[in-house]
């Protein structure tokens, strides 16, 4: 342990060159002889194309060419692929319709990508895409994923009869019908997630280069997992064999989930350089990125509790009905089935479970993973029905919690999973000590005299993160492995360059992955690069999302620098002729133990590569890699209490207070773990309180600008008071869990429970709008009531 | 097309362009200043905000040809003789940013508010006044104290050199 080691809150070394204003996006790189494109999009939700005349627009000043889907497809440009098998329950494979990058028959969602324009400038490119005129002919259009499945509802892929792309199941059925035949309470509701925009602040942007002398492109991209972009770029959409394309993430600015998926516009770019014969730069708008960035979250739920008349849950039955959007983004797949699922035990010991969930296309753009993918989606579920049955049985939320938590492990839920480690009650403690929940009452007394209802909520979640065993997501039909790979290079003067495949986008990973080197070697973070997001640095890496770059990423690392530890401590045997089981590293030198007998960490990689004085048969060098599986899923769990106050005259609610106590495991540097809960927050509370994705039943979208959709502000939230508890991952090398989704995943029902505690009511949808919250004061009477 | 001079930070620079041009479009590609960023399209995100003639500007929503015979500062031109002016250390030291995007429109911004309000600012004011900046990723906490450090400091600083 250093004072910049494990668990030290060390500022940021990436920092410097982002408040200078010297960071490097993608959108900054240029290039000599670039050209921009902008695309043809559909203005329609559902239609054929009729036909597409480009020949205005090649006339307009600078433009060198406007490509089309026929094109793409006689060139040999593969489908988008979805990454992940689902079987439906019947066991037929799910069905999946065609993707192209460039559609030129059948337009399903506004915004989809027609034709893509080349020009000198970027407003030129965009004038001739307006001028290319696609002549529609318009079909019957679905936005709503109910809608989509009734009889009669336009069909979007011949493929998916009745727009159902699957009908899959998880758990035992006929046992939990018993446990609900024989339940002394059963609580029911209708449970809806609303439809989300990721909007990380960077859009989506790509350059791409060809070198027709070395048949080479590269790709600048705003990727969370450049690697896995190459390879499915060159594995399926046959741009380039993998050792002739080298694509870069350089510094992103925040994913969410939503820069995981390889879209068309990036396919386009390196399909158009080598047509053009020009580097080809596209950046989107924020609209465009409101009409085309993966979409997160859209289910619409039926949940039922059942609890013996000890108020023990015995069972617990969820259909759900997923909107996938119009295509099968990369990962979609898998997000409302075995990323959400497999999480409806929640911290419960419930032992029956059912689910039942039907993905659906519609008119409306795709939706694939977002910031907590699926987790978010089951815990509200879960924490809804929690909060309410205790409500129905007349028992205090915390204490109905508790009656059911699981508090021995391992577990083995109904749903696949089996919990490592936790200590459910210790976090629902801290979470209720630190807000002061036996004060709620008397504060309530004092809102009320002031006019106001109050209200409080808590929320238990738990998640599943560091995925994820390869072997184990390979047989629920994942396409890839889910190791990391790390390789860690001692240079001859003793610093080091850590590789890694993971991609930070602002996660801090510069600084925290510096921070385990550091404290396993004792060397200074100023000492340690860390480099990534290239696949010419890096050979290989699956990338930052589903909080796997801790507990996955940091495990690699940690398995490499086993290695070269190992290979330092021969050396250092060697050098100071004592036995190799006697070296010990320490602040930075290699000690033989019990003498004062010592090398300096650069002393002995120097010697590594002078290799004049090796021991017999070691290779020169210090230079070792290593590729991480894990053996489990990792558990972080919390607990989340939301206090507010609704103004009844105009429905604003205004949060209160707001404390986060979670279980990370092991934590690197707290500094940066409480700003990925504060962010995680603010992205749920934003689900909760005002982001809403709102289609027209034309399929226009309506909320497609920062005009429209509202995006949380710093006004809107308060500061956080943050709890840590820790149970460490037993499976973890590092004991590490993750932090990166909690606060996004946990948030939501708490502020929900909690508003509906001050109105007083069972149900309402997210977000507790003012519009929506005075509607409902209005409904019930309230108004009145608070006077 | 038409040719536009200003200063920008602190040195006289001209250019030629489309008369329909933004000035964050002058900024980032003919001057190569890629420390402002364009996060919307609709003047919200405060991504793009640059200093013009001591006022806070959105340089995604006005027209180069607009500030002719200004004086611009944009991030880049914040740090003097390679110092970090307060706020940038601020916010590093306070962990006011992650994916570092909306980070110069967020600096430009808060310097701005303590210029217009002074250094008396509690975290109300600060939440209020950062209503035309968007961050997705802190969450505003360490954002909202890293401007009130920054505010406390410049206020001692400005105590000792009276």
């Amino acid at each position: 342990m250093t004072a910049e080691g494990i668990g030290a809150r060390v500022l940021r070394k990436e920092d410097k060159r982002f408040i200078t204003g010297n960071g490097r996006y993608t959108d900054d790189m240029t290039m000599q002889r670039m050209g921009h494109a902008a695309f043809v999009r559909s203005t329609h939700a559902h239609a054929r194309i009729k036909s597409i005349n480009t020949d205005d627009a090649m006339k307009m000043p600078g433009v060198d060419a406007v490509l089309n889907g026929h094109q793409l497809v006689a060139d040999g440009i593969g489908n988008i692929i979805c990454g992940w098998m689902i079987h439906s329950k019947d066991g037929s494979p799910m069905n999946m319709g065609a993707y192209r990058a460039l559609e030129s028959e059948t337009v399903r969602y506004v915004g989809q990508a027609i034709a893509v324009v080349v020009a000198d400038t970027q407003q030129q490119a965009r004038d001739a895409a307006e001028a290319v005129v696609v002549e529609y002919e318009d079909l019957p259009a679905v936005v709503d994923s109910l809608d989509a499945l009734k009889d009669g509802a336009p069909q979007l892929h011949p493929e998916a009869a009745g727009n159902l792309i699957y009908d899959w199941e998880i758990g035992e059925e006929a046992p939990t019908d018993e446990a609900f035949a024989n339940a002394a309470h059963v609580t029911r509701m209708d449970i809806d997630n609303n439809r989300l925009v990721p909007n990380p602040m960077e859009p989506r942007s790509a350059l791409a280069h060809f070198d027709p002398s070395e048949e080479h492109y590269t790709l600048y991209t705003t990727s969370q997992n450049p690697h896995v972009a190459r390879l499915v770029l060159s594995a399926f959409y046959n741009v380039a064999p993998e050792n002739k394309l080298r694509v870069i993430a350089p510094d992103v600015g925040g994913g969410f989930g939503s820069k995981i998926f390889i879209y068309p516009e990036e396919i386009a770019c390196l399909w158009a350089t080598k047509r053009v014969g020009r580097p080809v730069k596209w950046t989107s708008d924020r609209t465009e990125a409101f009409l085309t960035d993966a979409h997160g979250r859209d289910h619409h739920s039926t949940a039922e509790l059942a609890l013996d008349a000890n108020n023990k849950i015995t069972g617990f039955r969820v259909k759900t009905v997923a909107n996938l959007g119009a295509y099968m983004s990369l990962f979609s797949s898998s997000v409302p089935t075995y990323l959400y699922a497999t999480l409806l035990s929640g911290q419960y010991n419930i032992p029956n479970i059912y689910a039942n969930v039907k993905a659906v296309y519609t008119n409306t753009t795709p939706v694939d993973a977002y910031r907590g993918a699926g987790r978010p989606e089951a815990t509200y579920v879960v924490e809804r029905m929690m909060e309410t049955a205790a409500k129905e049985v007349g028992m205090a939320p915390a204490e109905f919690r508790r009656i059911n938590f699981v508090r021995e492990f391992p577990h083995q839920t109904p749903v696949i999973m089996a919990y490592d480690a936790g200590d459910y009650e210790a976090s629902l403690d801290a979470a209720m000590k630190a807000i002061d929940y036996d004060g709620f009452a008397q504060r309530r007394t004092q809102s009320e005299a002031a006019g106001k209802l109050r209200g409080i909520g808590m929320s238990c979640y738990i998640e599943a993160c560091g995925i994820a065993p390869s072997q184990a997501v390979g047989s629920l039909g994942a396409g890839v492995g889910l190791w990391e790979s790390a390789e860690v290079r001692v240079n001859a003067v003793g610093t080091i360059e850590v590789l890694t495949g993971s991609h930070s986008h602002g996660q801090g990973h510069e600084t925290t992955f510096a921070q385990l080197v550091s404290d396993r070697l004792g060397l200074p973070t100023e000492s340690i690069s860390i480099v990534h997001g290239d696949t010419d640095k890096v050979q290989m890496g699956m990338g930052t999302y589903g909080s796997r770059s801790g507990a996955v990423g940091m495990s690699a690392i940690a398995k490499a620098l086993d290695k070269v530890e190992a290979k330092a401590k021969k050396i250092a045997a060697h050098l100071m002729e004592a036995s190799e089981g006697d070296i010990e590293i320490e602040n930075g030198e290699l000690k033989v133990t019990g003498t004062d007998k010592k090398l300096t960490f650069t002393e002995v990689s120097l010697a590594a590569y002078t290799a004049h004085n090796l021991p017999e048969g070691m290779e020169p060098g210090l230079k070792e890699g290593a590729f991480y599986d894990p053996t489990n899923f990792t558990f972080p769990a919390g607990c989340y209490i939301c206090e507010v106050e609704v103004d009844p005259d105009t429905g604003v609610v205004s949060i209160e207070n707001f404390v986060a106590a979670d279980d990370f495991g092991t934590i690197i540097n707290p500094m940066i773990v409480e700003g990925q809960v504060h962010g995680g927050l603010v992205q749920g509370i934003g689900q909760a309180m005002l982001e809403h994705t709102q289609y027209d039943e034309d399929g226009q979208l309506l909320t497609a600008s920062y005009m429209d959709y509202t995006m949380p502000r710093a006004d809107d939230v308060p500061s956080f008071t943050l709890e840590t508890t820790v149970t460490e991952c037993p499976g973890n090398p590092l004991g590490m869990k993750g932090c990166g989704e909690a606060g996004a995943i946990g948030s939501p029902p708490a502020v929900i429970n909690a508003v509906t505690d001050a109105l007083g009511i069972r149900d309402m949808n997210m977000p507790a709008s003012p519009n929506r919250v005075w509607q409902l004061i209005q409904d019930n009477g309230m108004k009145e009531a608070a006077e | 097309m038409t040719t536009v001079s200003m200063t920008v930070n602190g040195k006289q620079i001209s250019g030629e362009v489309e008369d329909r041009t933004l000035l964050s479009t002058f900024l980032r590609e003919n001057q190569g200043l890629t420390g402002t960023h364009v996060g919307c399209d609709t003047s919200q995100c405060g991504a793009c905000l640059v200093h013009m003639d001591g006022k806070a500007v959105k340089s995604c929503s006005m027209l180069a040809v607009q500030a002719t015979g200004s004086a611009v500062t944009t991030i880049e031109g914040v740090s003097q003789n390679g110092q970090l002016h307060i706020m940038q250390k601020a916010f590093k030291e306070n962990h006011g940013l992650q994916c570092g995007f909306c980070t110069p429109g967020m600096i430009m911004s808060a310097i701005d508010m303590i210029d217009r309000l002074g250094t008396d600012l509690d975290e109300k004011t600060i939440r209020h006044e950062l209503e035309g900046n968007i961050c997705r990723c802190t969450g505003y906490h360490n954002i909202v104290k890293a401007i009130k450090a920054a505010a406390d400091e410049m206020a001692e600083v400005l105590e000792a050199a009276e």
